[in-house]
Formats: structure tokens, C-alpha cells, sequence
């Protein structure tokens, strides 16, 4: 029966009506640099990875995160963070606890027995990389995935660097650390402890290699010149906490005495004070010069440390050191915030003291290359994290840059790029970088209230008296909890919110299949816009969650 | 006590809780109609309304969801308004349902003849919606409208409310709030814009009727929006959803804007979100973050005229009075925000 | 077929039982609601099923429901008059856009105000260009048989068809009427097929926006579907005829019918009268006086008068000088509404046409006035428009008080 003329219609008979020709916006979806992502030394794509844990795919998180930092157990415990810093969710209630959850990743790689992929087709180049720290090993992993023969040459018995010789067991306990240097070693890596370089030209030419990546660190402690009666009551922090990995747990304990003062306000100070007490010191005291906002340890260490019972005498100089006390000078700070001695002094009970003052490298490997650069005793690198002899290439510690794992294990994996375009007679070039994801890009309306995840602590008497790792880890239920409080800061993560709220019906939800293939690393692309009907309101764009999508002026 | 809102949308430990549309996180139960690839664009594309159009995203939704809620057995009757004129103008239909026009005030009761058609076929499976803009509700729709709450026919009946009679150009309706602008109420003398009366609040009106089923929602939430209507399609008799539905063109905001309009008008307390049946609310939703009318307002070129040069901030005590009432009227702020009080419930 | 003595209202409440309506909705106005009542009952007692009768708050609303039973394929039934078809009048014009076959029987009363309850035309003649089929009944057997053939001929064209009778002289008379049986009427009237149908199995959008491009194609098919019925409406007849053995709207032992004009004692006559409805009784006992006094007049009866058989007409007054169309309604400040269709049909010939306007809000037709008029149009006397019994006491008193000329 035929329909009665123009007052009844067929279905659906509009979409002949093109009603994209109205626009003069266009939608478009993009992708946007992730603070976390953007914070990261080691360049990670944290949005990424938590993307996958969100939804419980560990081992694909696992992998994407490795891609490039072989250490998340590692990073996990002893990063700083500045991801987090650097996290939006900090702006709404707290940033995301990145760290718990990469850290969650890692050791579940240990439990599910995850191996990192076997080194690709061989190059047939040999590249040395000196020292087996965290930036040595980040470098060697990513250059043997590269498909180059490497060689690590460690002057210590054990490989790590400052991760075994510094950073004491009660955060970043042996087994993990073994671990995760295992997995590097086992995907074809090889690693020549006891092996100190001590001319970085001679051991290139001997081993045949093609290039050389110095990681040697900062070993060298830093002294004062502090009058002192028994010299022996004044020890090393580097020295200590080495001394501690290698010996028995209480091995020092007599030399050490009841009463120990560490001088210095970095890291290296609050590891050795709360180690000292782990050894059994009844009192461990920080002597620092300024105040509290002036130090350069991490303010979590901090923290920590004196959830430990550890006191720190602030605006203190050590001026002598006596039998069983220490004179100390008040310091006051000037204009520019640089400590000025009073003249006023007091004594302080002390059986040692541990000096913190820093570190520095040891560069003799390096000086017979006559070409390379010293800068503030540090090694001078190019924007190519080349020295300046063509060939070998520097990072971690002995670069100036910030001394942290992470920073450490970036450099690794920047000078492998770079390594792999030298050998290959080409420059690396860096894939440019999205515009930043700021909190303003995002419609926060959209993310429910969540409150970040707490990892359990040990109990504080506990942390006095043993090694045992202070902070716990999560579960796969808060990890995953943690993970979804991810904004997704400038990339799509599949709300469907552009899908159901364009009022045209414009906007296409691809198929499972069709968006697996479309997407490309980071670039995941789920939906598309039918630029026939869409009339360009605006509406997705001002309700995607995460700011994943822009209007551009239509050209006409 | 009613089953509070809070209690029954926990927050939920995702990225995106309970507010997107979809997310491929949650169990596909609890994904909205509109994230379903399949879902059946009642309201397709084509259609000729404004960028970004409110009542032509709330008719796909409430339909969409209604579409589901009934399986597909369902027929519609539209009255004269703006969803009418840009979805049928000859030659070309955007819907994809069976669809009547009648005429602007008879809706209600074409629904009611459509119902009785059904019924006596025996085939009352298939349910009526009858949708209408707050002209053919509120104004000349209301006698319909209330005979059929008053025999409690079998329709689902939808007010697409944009506060005006906007297919002829933005005239005043009952519905449009107090102070603001249409083509009859100008913004000239010392009262500018619509008057403030007591008000038509046909979501009560309804109520008091005694039928089965009346809620109020908004174009920005979408999951409130579609629960409503599928209760609505559980439940016999004459059911009544309010949907607010901003305006582009009528409200002078910009078209990216209708969401969030929409839900500025909750979060302020000027639309209250609730629920009833039988006579009684029995639930509202809370607002989530409070916010003054102001943020509100001034994102609307309708009340331009009580801000700038000339700003007449009486008028805006007096609409933040308003919301205010609502607020206390109908409980929409909570003691305890409600996102705290989740906390602790962590899995 | 037994002969009862029924009231009008209830002869129309049997018969529109009789063709199984689906929906029934109307809104009481005197003097239709006997028939409301009437079907309302037999709703209720489970006589009538299955139906729907659905009490509404107004007329807009009983058309409106119609509306939407019939767009959903079920067979809609109304009924009213007066204030209430015009209160309805917007969905009247909707019915017939959107070619939904609803049969409403109009009791045809005066229009307010002054608000009168009693019978004249000017209700359905308001709406006569609604788009609908007009029926005028000119007693309750006519009554009965039009809605009989009201349901076929709307179905088959998917046209509405309203059925007027005058409100009182018929609907509250008690005559004779031949009830068809059940058998009879669903031979005569098939189940409701619908032209189109709100069904979710095969969905469509009816009542689109028609713009410029469109409308007057869409108005002119109207038209050719509605003057379908010319053709339809004796075709429907005869076969009405063959099936309840008389012709369409006779009286029980009559052997006069007619579908769309019937013809009385025209044989031979050179004055016509013309009328609708009731008066035609009157009318034709007027007539025959005159025939026995001599006068060559006759009488024809317009039963369809949308669309307006002209052709039939032009056929039953062939050889008439002079047609006198006796009118219950007139357009103030205009003429006869009969009379213009009439005058328009028979253009081409050498006919006088000439209006008496009668029995307004009630106003009695007798039958010595009515003679009395005819008279002055045998002997030429009767000017072009007249008001029959009008009382020019009043008239000129109030002319005088009002406005003095
Ligand atoms: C006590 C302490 C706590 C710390 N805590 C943290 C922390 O919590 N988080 C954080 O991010 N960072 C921390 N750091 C800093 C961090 O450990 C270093 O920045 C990081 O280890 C530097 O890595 P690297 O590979 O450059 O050097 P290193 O880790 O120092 O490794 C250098 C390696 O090279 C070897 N080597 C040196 N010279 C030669 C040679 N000539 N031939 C062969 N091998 C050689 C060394 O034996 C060593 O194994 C801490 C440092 C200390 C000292
Ligand atoms: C009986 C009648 N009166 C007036 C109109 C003119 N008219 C058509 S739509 C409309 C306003 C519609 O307003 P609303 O119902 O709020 O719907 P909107 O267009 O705002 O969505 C008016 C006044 C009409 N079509 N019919
Ligand atoms: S919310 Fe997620 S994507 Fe955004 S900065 Fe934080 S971790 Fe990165
Ligand atoms: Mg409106």
C-alpha cells in the first residue's frame, strides 16, 4: 500500500540531509601530553600504562611500562615521584599514586613470571657500557632490545650501583633488586663484575667496541675539614651504607656507638641515620645548617625519618669533634638564605659522626680521552649525550643533571636512542611532543570522588629494629582502584561520553576491530566523527572528560 | 524514608563513576543506552535543529532508552514545537520509530487514543510515549495533559522543557523562569524580562495528580535520565518525565554550552532533580557541587541584562532566592557532601 | 429486518454498535449525549466489544483520541455538535489532513452565542470545508443507513465522514426504524484495514511538515480522494440496497432513497426546492399541497453534501427555472451556504436560485409558512434571500434603539 503523499515518510529518510555543511568548527581528536607522562624522567607513558592496569590487563601495563624503564619494582619504591607532583588529580583531591601501582606491576611480573622479549636481530655492534647502576643497566637493556651486543664492565662485586651500595635494604629490599637487573641480564646482556675501567679508551679499543656508554655515578664522598680528636669517630655515609649491604646487619654496631650525628640534609642523611638505628643507635641526630624547607632530601624521607624517632638539629654547624660530644655553631640564614655562623655554639652527645655531603665522580677513566669536557666535576655531554670524544656518550650521576634513579635510568635509555643512531651513521630525532594536558583542558565534573589508595606501613618499632621494607605494596584491587582514578589527562580512554552526547548522532563508535588496528601507540582511536551530519556545536569537546578533542576553524 | 539517591548510586571506584556516558570499564548493565553502538537512534542524523540542540539530544535519549526498556515495541506522538518541525520537514524524517504529529495542544490525548487502539487489539505490549516542549505541556497541552493523569491512561508523557516557545521565534511560556528574556517579555523597563510569578511547576502538578510515576532530569546526566525512564516503562498508567533541555538559540548561549547549562541548572538548585509517585517525592538528587546562580546565569545572553553596565543585582538575589527555596524545599544539599560520604567504602 | 419504535439517538447508538467500533470517545453536549450515553452503556455492559469508550475532559480531546485510536488502525467513533465541534475544530481539520477514516455523527444545533441548545446547520456548516464527507440525514432510518455506509466509505478512502442529523427533530424522535442485523452489517462492512498504521514492525512517520514544495499537491489530492465518494457513495448504496433489500435511507415500507440527492415529485417541475436534513418531510408536504393546487414544483434532498454532488443535482433539477434552497444556517453578512454550491452547479443554466433561511436555533418550519413562501417563488415574487417567519417587530424596533437610520 503506498504511503499517502509527503504527510507520511519513511524512516530515517533525513539522512539524505547533510547537515555538515553547517559547520564552521570541526571537531577533531587529539592527543595530549599527560603531566605524569610529561614529568617523568624516564620518560614513561604512565597514562598508558595505568589505562591497561585500569581495566586489569597487568601484563600488557607491565610491558608498555617496560618498553621504557626496565625497573618498575624499582622506580616504584624509590622514585621521587614527580610524576605525581606533576599529576592533575592533585588539583581535584590527590594525584594519583603512579608509584604503588607501577611498583604493583613490577612484582607482579615477578609473580606471574613476565620476562621482558628476548634482544631482537643482532647488529652485529658491540657497545660497552660502563658501570652496572641503574643508568648503565637502563642503557644496556635498551640497546641490547635494539638488536647491539653489550657488555657491562662493573668495578663492584655485585651490579646496581647506588641502588645495592646506597639505598638501604628497608626501601628497596636485595631480592627486588635482583631481580629486576636479572631480567635485563637474562634477555642478553653481558655483565663483567669486579671489572674497574680504568681507561675508557684502552678498554674500548681491547673489547672491540663500537661505542661506550660512561655510567660510572658519583662514588666519591664528599669531606669536611672538621677538627677532631679521634678521627675515627668520623666515618663516611657512602662508606657506611655500603659497608652495611656488605657485612652481617650488625657488624658495625661497635664502632658505631650509642650516640651517632649525621652531618648533612640530602637523601644520603636521612638513609644513614635511620640505618645507624636500625644498627641499634639510641639516638640518631641530622645536623643540617639550614631549616627545614632549605633541605634538599625529599620531604617524604624526611618524614619518614622522623616517624623513625630520628631529631635533627637544624641551623647547626659541626665545629669539633670531641670524645662522646660534638660542638656545634647556630647558623643564621642571611638575605639570600645562605647560612651565617652567630658565634654562638653548643655541645651535642655524639659517639660518631657520619658525614652526608654529597658525592662526587671519579673521572681518572675519562682523562686520558683529552677531548671530553669536565664541568663542575661532572662530565660535559651534548644534546646527543655525547661526550666530547665521538663515540663515547655519558650519563646518570656523572652528568650534571638531577641525581635520582629515574633521571639515571632517562638518561640510559636516551643515550641507547642516541647510541643506536650513531652506529647507524644517523641522528636520533626526538618525536616532537604534544601541547601539555592541563587541568583546565579536562571536564572534571565527569571523575567521580575518589580518595587515593594508602599503602600499608610497617609498624614504627618495627622500622627501628629491622631492615624489613617500610612500605607495603597493594593488592590487585586497590592497584586496580588506583589505577582508575586516572583522568586520562589528553587521551581518549573509551567513556563514549563524544559518542553519546553529540546531539546529530555524529560521532561513530569504531568497532572492537577496527579500533585495535587504527591504533598506534599512545594513539589509541576508538571513535571517529561523521563530518556529514556533525554541525560542529562544540558539545563534545567541552564534555570529553579529558580533553581529548578540539575544535579547529573550518576552512571554507 | 525513601531509598536515597546516594544509596543507590554509590560512587563508583572508576575514573568516571556513574557520570559518563559509557566507559569501557563498567559491566555493560551498567553503561547507559546511549554508549551501545546498537542503541537505536530514534533521532537520527539529518535532523534540522541548531548545533547543539538540547531537545533533540534529550528526545534521542529519553526514546532511546525507552526504545530498550521496551524492546522495541513502542510508538510515538509528537506535538507541534521545534522536535516536530526539524525532524519531519517533508521529504525527510529523522526518526526511526513510529511517529505521529497531530497538532501543538492535543498530544496527551492522541496518546490516550493511541493507547485505547492498543489495548483493544490486545497488543499492550506496546507502550506510548507522547512528547511535547514545555508550550505543549505546560500552556495548551495542559488540559490533555491532565485528563489523561486523571484517567491514568497508559502513556509515558515527555516534556522537553527549554523554557520557551522557541519554534516561533522565543515567546514566553509558563515555563520560562522569572527575569528572563523572550521576544514578549523584552528586556526593557524596570522590571526586565519575564515576570516573577508564582510559577507553573508542572512536575507537581503532575504529582498531585495522583499518578503512578513523575520525575524530573536534565540533559547532563544521563544515567538519572535514562533509569527514569526505564522505571517509567516498568510501571502502568499515566507516567510523566520533565526533561530540561537547553536552548542554544533561545537561552543566547554558546551551543557547546548545553550540557553544562543543564547541569548548572541542578547544581544551583534552579532545576531540581527528583522524584515522585502516588502524590509524594520520593527522592531527589542531590547536587554534587553547589554553585551560585550566578555561574549559571551569566552564561546566557536571556538575562545579559542583569549583569554589565545596568546590572541589577536584586534580580539575581531574588532568582539565587529561588534556588535557594528549592534547595530547602526539596532537600537537594546533603548535610554530608555526598562524595565524602563514600569514603571508606573502598573495595 | 424487525421494525421498532426507536428513539433517534438510540437508532444511531445501534447502528454504530452494529459496526463494531474499536475506540469511542465524545464529550456530552445536548443533543448528542443520548447517543454517547447510549454506546457508553453498551461499552460498559460488555455488548459492545471489544471497545474502548474513553470519557475525555473536552471535544478537542474526543476528536484528538480518535485521532490517534484511528492512526493506530482501530476503528474511532465520535460524536457531538455545536460549541463542540468547533471546540474540536482544529483536530476536525487534523482528521481529514492526516486521512484518518473517524465517522462522528454531528446533532446538529445553533452556534453561540446567544447560546441555544436547538437544531440548525450552522455547526457542520462551519466545518463543511474541514475536509471531511458531510452526510445529512433526513430521518432516523436515513441516520441509521448513512453510518452504515459512513464506516465503508471513510475506510475505503481513508477520509472521515461526519453524519449530521438535527439535533431534537431527530435525535430525540421516537420513529420506526429497521435495524439491520449483525450478520447484515459485517457483510456489508469488512474489518478496518488502515492505509497506514503506527506499528513498531514497520515504523513511519506520519503528520510531516509540508512546506511550499509540497502542500498544494498534498490539498489537491485531498480533494480528488474526497471527490472519490461522488462515485463511491451510490455505488455503496446500490450494494446496500441488494443487501438489506431497500434502497439507502428509506423509510421502513418506503421504497424512496437516495445516496446522494434524492428526487421528489420532480417530474415535470419548473420550481425546485432544495433542502437538507429533517425539513424535507416538512418540505414535501408543502410540495404536495402545491402539486395538488397545480404547481409544477418538486423537491430534491441534498444527503451528501461534501463533497457537493453537483452533477446529481444538476441531473434532479433538470428542466427547473427556479431552485428555492431552504437553508438552516446562513453566513451573516453573506449568503446561503447551499445556495452558493447550488448556484456554482447549476451556473451554466438559466436557473433563478433563491434562499430561504428557516428554523435558526429551533425556530419551527411549518409547513403553512413554508407554502406560503413557495408561493411568492411560483408567482416570482420571492426576492433573491428571505428569512422565513422572521418577526420585523423586533427587528426594526432594535434597529431603530440601536442605531437610528
Ligand atoms: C644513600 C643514597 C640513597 C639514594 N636514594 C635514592 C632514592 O631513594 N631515589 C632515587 O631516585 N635516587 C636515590 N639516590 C641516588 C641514586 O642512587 C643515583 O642517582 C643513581 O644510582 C645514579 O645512577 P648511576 O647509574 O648514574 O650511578 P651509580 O648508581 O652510582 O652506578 C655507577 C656504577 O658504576 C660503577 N663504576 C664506577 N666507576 C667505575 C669504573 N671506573 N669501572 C667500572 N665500574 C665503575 C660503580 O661501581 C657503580 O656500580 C640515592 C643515592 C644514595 C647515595
Ligand atoms: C494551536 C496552535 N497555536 C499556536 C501554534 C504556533 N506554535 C507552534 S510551535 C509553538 C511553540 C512551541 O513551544 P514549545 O511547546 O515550548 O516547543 P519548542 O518549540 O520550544 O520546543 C507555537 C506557539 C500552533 N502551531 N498551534
Ligand atoms: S590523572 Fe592520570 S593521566 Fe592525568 S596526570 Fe594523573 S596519572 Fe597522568
Ligand atoms: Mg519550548
Amino acid at each position: 500500500m503506498t504511503k499517502p503523499f509527503a504527510i507520511t515518510l519513511d524512516v530515517g529518510s533525513s539522512l539524505a540531509n547533510h547537515t555538515g555543511s553547517w559547520r564552521v568548527e570541526r571537531p577533531v581528536y587529539v592527543d595530549r601530553m599527560p603531566p605524569c607522562n610529561d614529568g617523568c624522567p624516564a620518560g614513561e607513558n604512565v597514562q598508558r600504562w595505568l589505562y591497561h592496569a585500569e581495566s586489569g590487563a597487568y601484563e600488557t601495563a607491565w610491558r608498555t611500562l617496560v618498553a621504557d624503564n626496565p625497573f618498575p619494582s624499582i622506580c616504584g619504591r624509590v622514585c621521587y615521584h614527580p610524576c605525581e607532583t606533576a599529576c592533575n588529580r592533585g588539583q581535584l583531591d590527590e594525584a594519583v599514586g603512579i608509584h604503588a601501582v607501577e611498583r604493583f606491576l613490577g612484582d607482579e611480573a615477578e609473580r606471574r613470571g613476565w620476562a621482558f622479549v628476548p634482544a631482537g636481530p643482532s647488529s652485529g655492534r658491540r657497545v660497552l657500557v660502563i658501570g652496572s647502576g641503574p643508568s648503565g643497566l637502563s642503557a644496556a637493556a635498551h640497546l641490547s632490545r635494539l638488536g647491539h651486543d653489550v657488555t657491562i664492565y662493573e668495578a663492584a662485586p655485585a651490579p646496581g650501583g647506588m641502588m645495592r651500595y646506597g639505598i638501604p635494604k628497608y626501601r628497596l629490599p636485595r631480592d627486588v633488586l635482583d631481580r629486576e637487573i636479572e631480567q635485563i641480564l637474562r634477555a642478553g646482556v653481558h655483565l663483567e663484575c669486579n671489572r674497574r675501567v680504568a681507561d675508557v679508551a684502552a678498554a674500548k679499543a681491547e673489547g672491540g667496541f663500537d661505542a661506550v656508554y660512561v655510567a660510572i655515578g658519583a662514588q666519591l664522598s664528599r669531606r669536611a675539614e672538621i677538627p677532631a680528636a679521634d678521627s675515627s669517630r668520623i666515618i663516611d655515609a657512602l662508606a657506611f651504607l655500603a659497608g652495611t649491604e656488605a657485612k652481617p646487619e650488625t657488624a658495625e654496631l661497635p664502632q658505631l656507638g650509642r650516640r651517632v650525628a649525621v652531618y648533612g640534609g640530602g637523601n644520603t642523611a636521612m638513609d644513614a641515620a635511620r640505618t645507624a638505628q636500625r644498627l641499634g643507635a639510641t639516638d640518631a641526630v641530622i645536623v643540617y645548617r639550614r631549616t627545614r624547607d632549605r633541605m634538599p632530601a625529599h620531604a617524604s624521607e624526611l618524614e619518614d625519618a622522623l616517624a623513625e624517632g630520628i631529631t635533627v638539629s637544624w641551623l647547626s654547624t659541626i665545629t669539633a669533634v670531641e670524645p662522646g660530644e660534638l660542638e656545634i655553631e647556630k647558623m643564621a640564614l642571611d638575605d639570600s638564605g645562605f647560612p651565617q655562623p652567630t658565634g654562638e655554639y653548643e655541645k651535642l652527645g655524639a659517639d660518631t659522626v657520619i658525614l652526608a655531603l654529597g658525592q662526587e665522580s671519579d673521572l681518572s677513566p675519562v682523562q686520558a680521552l683529552g677531548d671530553v669536557r669536565v664541568e663542575h666535576g661532572s662530565l660535559a655531554i651534548d644534546e646527543h649525550m655525547m661526550t666530547g670524544h665521538a663515540g663515547i656518550f655519558a650519563g646518570g650521576d656523572v652528568v650534571p643533571d638531577e641525581r635520582t634513579v629515574t633521571v639515571a635510568v632517562g638518561h640510559g635509555k636516551r643515550a641507547a636512542r642516541e647510541i643506536d643512531a650513531f652506529l647507524r651513521g644517523s641522528t636520533y630525532v626526538h618525536p616532537s611532543r604534544p601541547g601539555l594536558a592541563g587541568v583546565d583542558n579536562l571536564n572534571t565534573w565527569y571523575y567521580s570522588d575518589a580518595p587515593r589508595t594508602v599503602q600499608p606501613e610497617l609498624e614504627a618499632v618495627r622500622r627501628r629494629s629491622t631492615f624489613d621494607e617500610v612500605v607495603g605494596g597493594l593488592d590487585a584491587d586497590n592497584a586496580l582502584f588506583e589505577a582508575r582514578r586516572c583522568l586520562s589527562c589528553g587521551n581518549c580512554f573509551e567513556c563514549d561520553n563524544c559518542f553519546g552526547v553529540c546531539p546529530d548522532n555524529a560521532v561513530r563508535k569504531l568497532t572492537d576491530v577496527v579500533a585495535s588496528s587504527a591504533a598506534g601507540p599512545g594513539s589509541a582511536r576508538y571513535y571517529e566523527f561523521d563530518y556529514d551530519y556533525c554541525k560542529g556545536c562544540g558539545i563534545c569537546a567541552v564534555e570529553c572528560p579529558c580533553g581529548a578533542i578540539v575544535m579547529e576553524p573550518e576552512s571554507i | 524514608m525513601p531509598e536515597t539517591h546516594q544509596a543507590r548510586h554509590p560512587v563508583k571506584f572508576y575514573q568516571v563513576g556513574s557520570f559518563a556516558v559509557g566507559n569501557r570499564l563498567l559491566d555493560e548493565a551498567d553503561r547507559t543506552v546511549q554508549s551501545d553502538r546498537e542503541r537505536t537512534n530514534s533521532l537520527t542524523s539529518g535532523h534540522r535543529a541548531c548545533q547543539g540542540c538540547g531537545e533533540a539530544l534529550g528526545a534521542r535519549y529519553a526514546l532511546d532508552a525507552a526504545m530498550r526498556a521496551t524492546d522495541g515495541r513502542m510508538v510515538v506522538a509528537n506535538a507541534t514545537g521545534c522536535l516536530e518541525v526539524f525532524s519531519t520537514p517533508y521529504p525527510e524524517s529523522s526518526w526511526r520509530i513510529p511517529w505521529l504529529h497531530s497538532l501543538f495542544g492535543n498530544t496527551a490525548a492522541v496518546a490516550t487514543g493511541i493507547a485505547a487502539a492498543l489495548k483493544v487489539k490486545g497488543r499492550e505490549d506496546i507502550r506510548v510515549v507522547a512528547q511535547a516542549g514545555d508550550g505543549g505541556t505546560v500552556d495548551i497541552g495542559f488540559g490533555c495533559l491532565s485528563g489523561m493523569f486523571e484517567r491514568n491512561d497508559d502513556v509515558l508523557f515527555v516534556c522537553y522543557d527549554n523554557e520557551a516557545y522557541m519554534n516561533t521565534g522565543v515567546q514566553r511560556s509558563g515555563a520560562t523562569p522569572p527575569a528572563a528574556r523572550t521576544a514578549t517579555t523584552e528586556a526593557v523597563g524596570p522590571e526586565p524580562g519575564n515576570r516573577f510569578g508564582q510559577g507553573k511547576n508542572l512536575p507537581l502538578l503532575a504529582l498531585a495528580h495522583e499518578i503512578p510515576y513523575v520525575a524530573t532530569a536534565t540533559v547532563a546526566d544521563l544515567h538519572d535520565l535514562e533509569r527514569k525512564v526505564e522505571k517509567a516503562m516498568s510501571i502502568r498508567g499515566s507516567r510523566y518525565l520533565h526533561v530540561l533541555v537547553p536552548c542554544p538559540l533561545g537561552w543566547v548561549a554558546a551551543s557547546s554550552e548545553t550540557i553544562h547549562l543543564a547541569r548548572l541548572a541542578r547544581e544551583t538548585g534552579l532545576f531540581p532533580v527528583f522524584e515522585g509517585a502516588h502524590g509524594e517525592v520520593t527522592d531527589v538528587v542531590k547536587i554534587r557541587h553547589k554553585e551560585p546562580v550566578e555561574e549559571y546565569l551569566r552564561l546566557q545572553g536571556r538575562y545579559k541584562h542583569l549583569f554589565g553596565s545596568g546590572a541589577r543585582p536584586d534580580i539575581v538575589g531574588r532568582i539565587q532566592e529561588i534556588a535557594d527555596r528549592n534547595i530547602a524545599r526539596f532537600g537537594l544539599v546533603d548535610e554530608v557532601p555526598p562524595d565524602e560520604q563514600s569514603v571508606g567504602k573502598q573495595p | 429486518m424487525p421494525v421498532q419504535q426507536l428513539e433517534g439517538s438510540r437508532a444511531v447508538a445501534e447502528a454504530v454498535a452494529l459496526c463494531r467500533p474499536e475506540v469511542v470517545c465524545a464529550y456530552p453536549i445536548s443533543p448528542q449525549t443520548h447517543i454517547i450515553e447510549a454506546v457508553g452503556a453498551m461499552v460498559k455492559s460488555g455488548r459492545l466489544t471489544p471497545c474502548e469508550f474513553v470519557n475525555v475532559e473536552s471535544e478537542f480531546a474526543a476528536m484528538s483520541v480518535s485521532i490517534g485510536a484511528s492512526a493506530t488502525g482501530a476503528r474511532a467513533y465520535t460524536a457531538t455538535a455545536s460549541q463542540g465541534l468547533l471546540f474540536m475544530a482544529e483536530a476536525v481539520f487534523n482528521a481529514a489532513g492526516l486521512g484518518l477514516p473517524i465517522v462522528m455523527t454531528v446533532a446538529n444545533r445553533a452556534v453561540g452565542a446567544p447560546i441555544n441548545i436547538w437544531n440548525d446547520h450552522s455547526d457542520s456548516m462551519a466545518l463543511r470545508d474541514a475536509g471531511w464527507v458531510q452526510l445529512f440525514a433526513e430521518t432516523n432510518q436515513a441516520a441509521v443507513d448513512l453510518h452504515l455506509l459512513a464506516f465503508r466509505l471513510a475506510e475505503e478512502l481513508s477520509v472521515p465522514v461526519m453524519v449530521c442529523m438535527d439535533g431534537f427533530i431527530l435525535t430525540h424522535a421516537f420513529e420506526p426504524v429497521e435495524l439491520p442485523t449483525q450478520e447484515q452489517v459485517d457483510w456489508f462492512l469488512p474489518r478496518y484495514v488502515p492505509r497506514q498504521e503506527l506499528d513498531p514492525e514497520a515504523p513511519i512517520t506520519i503528520g510531516a511538515m509540508v512546506g511550499p514544495e509540497a502542500f498544494e499537491e498534498v490539498r489537491y489530492l485531498a480533494h480528488l480522494r474526497l471527490l472519490r465518494a461522488l462515485t463511491r457513495v451510490p455505488e455503496l448504496a446500490s450494494e446496500f440496497e441488494t443487501m438489506f433489500g431497500r434502497p439507502l435511507g428509506a423509510r421502513p415500507g418506503s421504497a424512496v432513497g437516495g445516496s446522494l440527492v434524492t428526487s421528489y415529485r420532480t417530474e415535470g417541475a419548473t420550481t425546485v426546492v432544495v433542502a437538507l436534513g429533517s425539513v424535507l418531510g416538512t418540505v414535501k408536504d408543502a410540495v404536495d399541497e402545491l402539486r395538488t393546487e397545480g404547481h409544477p414544483i418538486g423537491v430534491v434532498g441534498l444527503t451528501t453534501y461534501r463533497p457537493f454532488p453537483a452533477e446529481a443535482l444538476h441531473g434532479a433539477v433538470e428542466g427547473a427555472h427556479r431552485v428555492v434552497v431552504v437553508e438552516k444556517a446562513f453566513g451573516t453578512g453573506g449568503r446561503g451556504f447551499v445556495t452558493d454550491d447550488v448556484a456554482i452547479a447549476l451556473r451554466d443554466h438559466d436557473v433563478a436560485v433563491h434562499t430561504i433561511v428557516a428554523g435558526l436555533g429551533g425556530r419551527p418550519i411549518s409547513e403553512e409558512s413554508l407554502r406560503r413562501v413557495l408561493a411568492t417563488a411560483i408567482t416570482g415574487d420571492l426576492p433573491a434571500m428571505s428569512f422565513l417567519d422572521l418577526d420585523m417587530g423586533a427587528v426594526t424596533a432594535e434597529t431603530r434603539a440601536v442605531r437610528p437610520l
